[in-house]
């Protein structure tokens, strides 16, 4: 069967992707660019700078030596693919093989699909105005071979389509760079006087090969048709996403742990032939008076084991407001991450055992007070004793450092360190009796002072100097005093209880 | 001979029985947990400090807290040390995480929880004690009555996990399904000739035990073990019972 192609080309890709995003850069003379051997190269040109005469590959300095007031945007290397590939998943409405054609274009297989639209004409122009409707520049044109269809996209008539078995008549009045060659090659045929695909047609393909090469051959061959060539087509990412009907409306929590574990069995069969864990859960139940009402599940680890999911929802049924009847259920898993079959039951020895025992409690209590009830401390880097722990980032973070040894440091701290009065007898000597909350307390044993300094690259204030203190009934404090005795009136707090 | 040794087994058999029929059975596989306290073995029943079940610790002010949760520490360090990790939940944050490291137990072992209601705070300790992983469970729960205390108790005697409970200022102390009550008191520490401040030095009461004997000792956190100072009394509960009106809590 002769297949058929369609080639969208989009001049105007990344301007066009920042207009969308900032409707206040429509018709502003701008340009994206990256630096390069030390300059600034412009990768992309909108349609008004396109018109003063900025074109890509210029120097953003000669760019403004043409337009001073023009607006240079930094230009994101991956961003092009990113939304070529998004592109090509939108272009599956119309066929189901559609590949990237980096930079700035795509190819889509279109054979058998454009009688559905009635006829490559009709098809084209729908695709081209929804495309358009996105906010992109676009040319599109429909040939039998790869080759043709690209050469028609950029340099034939927008919308052209070549009829079947027709390549060379269309090809023949456009330029050779048309041909995907590269730019020595393309050089060398202009100074022969080769400026048309028409007038290599009259060489014989000996001569040319010996002349130019294969690569000139190749791509001849390609676009007539005589090579092969292949695209490869984009695979989206798998939804995993389950629905469930229900004949009659649902109300009752019953109902709903029934439906929430009609859900997860196919799910997480889902899950395990794509050899993904989910780590987010969302249920969607669709009211019949249009309502939609949603609990969603989290989990620290991806998980695909069903027990366990429908106990962190059964824990949030409750919430759900069934109104006059739930008829629709749908349960998706919008965040998954790898998971290894061979990992679950080959090494879940005792040990694993344990952690999946403590990773499903944890996940648990995430679902009822939040991520960030759960805590683990880890040592930081500083003296000052507010900042010398911190929450570590995830349950399974090693400390960095070891805890600091042999540092006497109560084991109850106050919030804030609180004021107290106190008699002492001379600098730097620990207090004798000090007032805490109207209780007045006799020193009897002291360790101290340990100065630790305030860290002045993150705040300014004063330094401390602390005091371990025992008063008459064997009760511990840890008291500071702060500042200087030369330079500030002393001041007392009480930051702390011993064991 | 033979006589004396059948009577020896069915005394042993009646006792693991009574102890079983308490909520104190041990699994025979399960190794005696050593607490560091061989003094206090005395005390308990099986001369094994209880695991496997509730325990609380009362405290009236807040420099008896600050010596409970040094005690509760340097026991963790202990249980950590043989059975796995453990949860720390509370609702205030006065712990200072790397004083944990001086009484054995490095800090970044404990997994804290921080609810923020009253209300959770029971369901997490009790969703906490039915976890089969941990080796032990410690929560800052003032308030207990009764019938939550007993409700930890089933939860822990299914699986096994060792549930410490610090009440500091409790709203009362009438009794609770716990097997075994403590009060925790700094005191002097003892320096010698040096001097400066000693080693943690605690009176610990054990005001009640099921199936045991109360008493009290006097003992000091020397680096990295217990050390018994003093025994004071070892029959006789000890009046240690504070009871407080819920207006004069900080």
């Amino acid at each position: 069967m002769m297949r058929r192609y369609a080639a969208i080309w989009f001049p105007y890709l990344v301007p066009d992707r920042l207009i969308s995003r900032q409707p206040e850069l429509r018709g502003q003379v701008f340009v994206t660019s990256l630096p390069e051997r030390g300059r600034l190269v412009i990768q992309s040109a909108s349609t008004a700078a396109v018109a003063s005469g900025i074109k890509t590959g210029m120097i953003l300095a000669d760019a403004r030596a043409v337009h001073p007031d023009l607006l240079a945007i930094d230009h994101d290397p991956e961003l092009p693919a990113t939304l070529l590939r998004g592109l090509a998943e939108w272009c599956m409405r119309f066929t189901p093989i559609a590949a990237v054609d980096l930079p700035d274009g795509l190819v889509l297989d279109i054979s058998g699909c454009a009688h559905l639209w009635g006829g490559e004409e009709s098809y084209l122009k729908e695709i081209a105005r929804r495309i358009s409707k996105l906010g992109y520049h676009n040319r599109i044109a429909i040939a039998d071979t790869i080759g043709t269809v690209w050469a028609l996209s950029r340099y034939g008539k927008n919308g052209s389509i070549a009829a079947s078995g027709r390549q060379t008549e269309a090809l023949s009045s456009l330029p050779v760079s048309s041909l995907r060659l590269t730019d020595p090659l393309i050089d060398r045929l202009h100074k022969l006087g080769l400026h048309h695909i028409g007038s290599l047609a009259h060489i014989p393909q000996p001569a040319l090969k010996r002349r130019f090469g294969t690569e000139l051959i190749a791509r001849l061959g390609q676009a007539s048709g005589d090579l092969p060539e292949h695209i490869t087509p984009v695979i989206p990412d798998p939804v995993f996403q389950e629905r469930l009907e229900c004949l009659e409306p649902v109300r009752t929590a019953k109902a709903i742990e029934i439906a929430i574990r009609r859900l997860l069995e196919p799910l997480c069969q889902h899950l395990l032939r794509e050899k993904k864990g989910l780590r987010q859960a969302v249920l969607k139940c669709y009211r019949i008076d249009n309502e939609v009402r949603q609990i969603e599940v989290g989990t620290i680890r991806p998980v695909r084991n069903t027990a366990h999911l429908f106990k962190l929802f059964e824990n949030k049924i409750a919430t759900i407001a069934p109104g006059l009847g739930i008829e629709l259920f749908v349960m998706e898993a919008p965040v998954v991450e790898p998971l290894d079959v061979q990992q679950e039951r080959l090494w879940l020895d005792a040990g694993d055992q344990q952690n999946e025992v403590l990773d499903q409690l944890l996940d648990t209590i995430a679902g009822r007070l939040g991520q960030d009830a759960i805590r683990r401390y880890l040592p930081a880097e500083h003296h000052w004793p507010e900042r010398s722990y911190v929450a570590a980032a995830s349950l399974s973070d090693q400390p960095a450092i070891p805890w600091p040894e042999g540092l006497n440091r109560p084991i109850y701290v106050l919030p804030r360190p609180e004021p107290i009065k106190v008699s002492v007898p001379l600098p730097d000597y620990p207090p004798m009796l000090f007032v805490y909350k109207n209780v007045v307390h006799n020193i009897k044993k002291a360790d101290g002072p340990e100065r630790i300094e305030r860290e002045w690259w993150i705040e300014k204030g004063l330094q401390r100097d602390y005091y371990c203190v025992e008063d008459e009934d064997g009760k511990r404090y840890w008291l500071f005093r702060s500042g200087h005795y030369e330079t500030h009136v002393p001041e007392w707090f009480i930051h702390g209880f011993f064991a | 001979m033979i006589q004396e040794a059948i009577k020896k087994e069915v005394m042993d058999r009646l006792r693991r029985e009574i102890l079983a029929a308490e909520g104190l059975q041990r699994q025979a596989y399960e190794p005696k947990l050593d607490m560091g306290l061989p003094a206090l073995a005395s005390a308990f029943p099986d001369q094994t400090f209880p695991t496997g079940c509730i325990h609380e610790f009362i405290s009236p002010d807040m420099e008896s807290a600050a010596a409970t949760a040094g005690f509760i520490t340097a026991l963790l360090g202990h249980m950590t040390k043989q059975k796995g990790p453990c949860i720390w939940v509370s609702r205030h944050r006065r712990l200072f995480a790397p004083a944990l490291f001086a009484f054995g137990l490095p800090p970044d072992q404990v997994i804290f929880i921080h609810p923020d209601k009253d209300r959770d705070l029971l369901w997490t300790t009790e969703q906490a004690l039915k976890c089969r992983g941990l080796a032990a469970v410690i929560a800052d729960v003032p308030d207990l009555d009764l019938t939550a205390s007993r409700r930890l108790q089933l939860a822990v005697e299914q699986s096994r996990v060792t549930g410490l409970l610090h009440r500091y200022l409790p709203g009362n102390t009438g009794h609770t399904a716990c097997v075994a009550r403590w009060q925790i008191k700094p005191l002097s520490s003892e320096t010698g000739d040096l001097p400066g401040m000693g080693a943690p030095r605690w009176q610990v009461n054990l005001l009640k035990v099921r199936n045991g004997r109360p008493g009290t000792w006097i003992i000091d956190w020397a680096i990295d073990h217990f050390e018994l100072s003093t025994q004071l009394q070892q029959s006789g509960p000890a009046k240690e019972i504070f009871i407080y009106p819920k207006a004069a809590r900080a």
